[in-house]
């Protein structure tokens, strides 16, 4: 079976879902998005390359040992489109945490965050003790219910 | 009757396309979602009993033959998952459109959540009735992008902060996902679940190990398994409770479902059992350990979730037909105990406006029901001898010791100390929200619209139902763990002329 493949698509492979993987390491949202685009396209290539190559596979046309395969170019078709919902959705995402807070990064992890607060007030957990707990940390407290229009808040 | 197998997918799509053209009128949104996961629930029944009496029903989608062609196949496990879902699915919209979650106003944005919600549900029911690879994807993809939408629902600054850590988590697992279906393809020149299972038995040895490993990072991730499930606790407490309830109860599912159906089909006497019976352990262990240390009601039930996705890995991992009934069970019980749990917290917040354990106090006084539906939930959480959660545990801890050796024995060392951790946290609730005499701070509200209740007392009972129904339930976990082990019956319903 002939894949098409060689030396060249492989190095494009690994540089796109590299850098992707870098990228999406970042903080800021929207380079993370960059990085989810670039891992899409290089798996993308990956199922291509993959997969037997040769003509369009079309009965009539193209004799049968060498037609291309059809089924991953229809799979790459559909991550194409999945991936391209998803970019539209992480950019609206990143677009509103810009909105809201003034910049796009992804923030600590609320555990995290705590056992800093605590570590930095030399503080065992307490919570069953009345000490420091979720009410006095306004990451865990919810926020008030919604009902109707989008909430007041934000530069906006 | 094969017929009826689209239609738990169908049904739900068909209902969210209306439910998008009836924007802003709520009756009629709320009649058409209603009755569409209501018709998904019957359809499942009836799917659950034809399998179980005649074996796996088979469609092939626009008639294209089997190993090329898309293949929806419902046998006992699937459909099993489908009843189970469907009903719990079916719950959480009544709960949601008791509580006004669902409601349109005019300028609303929320008169997405049901549609939303519905191509939810069928994204979990296309992944239950993969019977291919690629398939699975696409389900997974459907519930996912419905669940991003969820989880940001009314876009509030938490939630925006939350909810991004939990796409870009998502995300990766799917790119891997969908690496390993590229590897899949280019290794063995099929999709097929019935097909792969035959052809991946040539692949030499560490190419076979390397994708069932893959596979399993990609479900891993999803069904939030240690050293994978930190940004579940993180991200699922700030959604609206009737959107925790149902990812808490289903979405991780989905990702163990596909754990079973991948490792038993594709790699039966798979090398990876010890390392899924370590991370199971560790799973459990690191779960409940962090809902101990919890202060907030929500937080602290995300933590259980996670612990008790342990037990059906252990299942899995012990990958003896005692094992995978165990497994199987215990997702059953754990999918409905687990939404009842998240929608009891949801009515403790409506009630009080907190799931802050701190600020919480004196409900069992102030609201007798959620104190009784709390504690029958959480006593059934933690293995109390009449409930499910106890012969689910049993089954499993029973398995381990038949399977013996010391890993096992580790296991169901660890598995009773979680359970005993369980009860310690369920107690921890019980006494700081339930029993000790009421903070000043709890300022009590409008009482509780009745179908949020109602649909919670469904959801509890059906819970403790599974008990009365223990019986006939084995009988049908049995029989699909036995084929599981088995693989012909599942290979020969998709390939009745053998592979080609």
């Amino acid at each position: 079976m002939s894949t098409g493949a060689n030396l060249v698509s492989f190095v494009a492979i690994g540089v796109l879902v590299g850098c992707g993987v870098s990228l999406l390491l970042e903080r800021s949202l929207s380079r993370v998005l960059l990085g989810i685009i670039l891992i899409g396209n290089g798996i993308n290539l990956l199922i291509i390359f993959g997969s037997r190559s040769g003509r369009a596979p079309i009965v009539g046309v193209t004799e049968a040992p060498s037609m291309s395969d059809a089924l991953p170019q229809a799979m790459v078709l559909t991550a194409i489109v999945i991936t391209f919902g998803i970019t539209a959705f992480l950019l609206a995402l990143s677009y509103r945490s810009w909105y809201l807070t003034g910049d796009d990064e992804v923030p600590d992890d609320i555990e995290d965050q705590q056992i800093v607060r605590r570590a930095a007030r030399k503080e065992v957990s307490t919570a069953d003790l009345g000490g420091e707990g979720a009410g006095s940390d306004e990451e865990q407290v919810d926020p008030p219910v919604q009902r109707g229009a989008f909430p007041d808040e934000g530069p906006g | 009757m094969t017929a009826l197998v689209p239609l738990p997918v169908m049904l739900p799509l068909l209902g969210a396309a209306l439910t998008l053209l009836l924007a802003n009128r709520p009756l009629p949104q709320r009649v058409v979602s209603v009755s569409c996961l209501g018709g998904t629930l019957v359809v499942a029944v009836v799917l659950l009993v034809q399998a179980y009496r005649h074996g796996p029903l088979v469609v092939e989608i626009g008639d294209w033959r089997a190993p090329v062609g898309i293949v929806l196949v419902a046998d006992q496990l699937a459909a099993l998952m489908l009843v189970v879902s469907s009903a719990v699915t079916l719950c959480v919209l009544l709960y949601s459109i008791g509580q006004g979650q669902a409601e349109t106003g005019e300028t609303a944005p929320l008169a997405i959540f049901h549609p939303t919600y519905l191509v939810l549900t069928a994204g979990v029911t296309n992944a239950f009735l993969a019977g291919d690879l690629f398939n699975l994807f696409v389900g997974f993809e459907m519930l996912l992008a419905a669940s991003f939408v969820l989880i940001t629902l009314n876009g509030t600054r938490l939630r925006i902060r939350t909810g991004s850590t939990y796409v870009v988590v998502n995300v990766l697992a799917s790119m891997i996902f969908l690496i390993s279906v590229g590897l899949v393809y280019a290794a063995t020149g099929t999709l097929n679940l019935a097909h792969l299972a035959a052809r991946l038995d040539a692949l030499p040895e560490g190419v076979r190990l390397s994708l069932q490993l893959m596979l399993l990072l990609a479900f891993g991730i999803k069904a939030a398994v240690f050293p994978l499930s930190a940004w579940l606790p993180d991200s699922y407490p700030t959604a609206p409770a009737p959107v925790t309830a149902v990812f808490a109860g289903l979405l991780t599912k989905v990702g163990v479902y596909a754990i079973i159906r991948t490792q038993t089909l594709l790699f039966p006497g798979h090398q990876a059992g010890e390392l899924l019976m370590v991370v199971a352990g560790l799973t459990m262990l690191v779960g409940i350990l962090g809902a101990v240390a919890q202060s907030d009601m929500k937080r602290l039930l995300s933590f259980t979730l996670v612990s008790h996705i342990g037990f059906m890995i252990f299942g899995v991992g012990l990958s003896t037909v005692a094992g995978l009934v165990g497994a199987i069970f215990y997702v059953v019980h754990h999918i409905t105990i687990q939404t009842a749990l998240f929608l009891v917290a949801g009515l403790v917040e409506q009630r009080t406006g907190s799931t802050d354990l701190r600020r919480l106090g004196g409900l069992a006084r102030m609201a007798p029901v959620l104190g009784v539906l709390f504690f029958v939930s959480a006593m059934n959480l933690a293995g109390i001898p009449p409930f499910s959660g106890f012969l689910g545990k049993l089954g499993l801890l029973q398995a381990g010791v038949a399977a013996g050796g010391p890993l096992p024995w580790v296991l169901v060392a660890v598995g009773t100390l979680t359970s005993l951790l369980t009860l310690y946290v369920a107690s921890r609730v019980w006494n700081l929200a339930f029993w000790r005499a009421p903070c000043q701070t709890v300022t009590p509200t409008a009482p509780l619209p009745a179908l949020m209740v109602g649909a919670t007392v469904a959801l509890v009972a059906l819970g403790v139902g599974l008990t009365v129904v223990a019986g006939p339930l084995f009988d049908v976990t049995t029989g699909a763990a036995v084929d599981l082990r088995d693989r012909t019956p599942y290979i020969r319903a998709v390939l009745p002329g053998g592979p080609p």
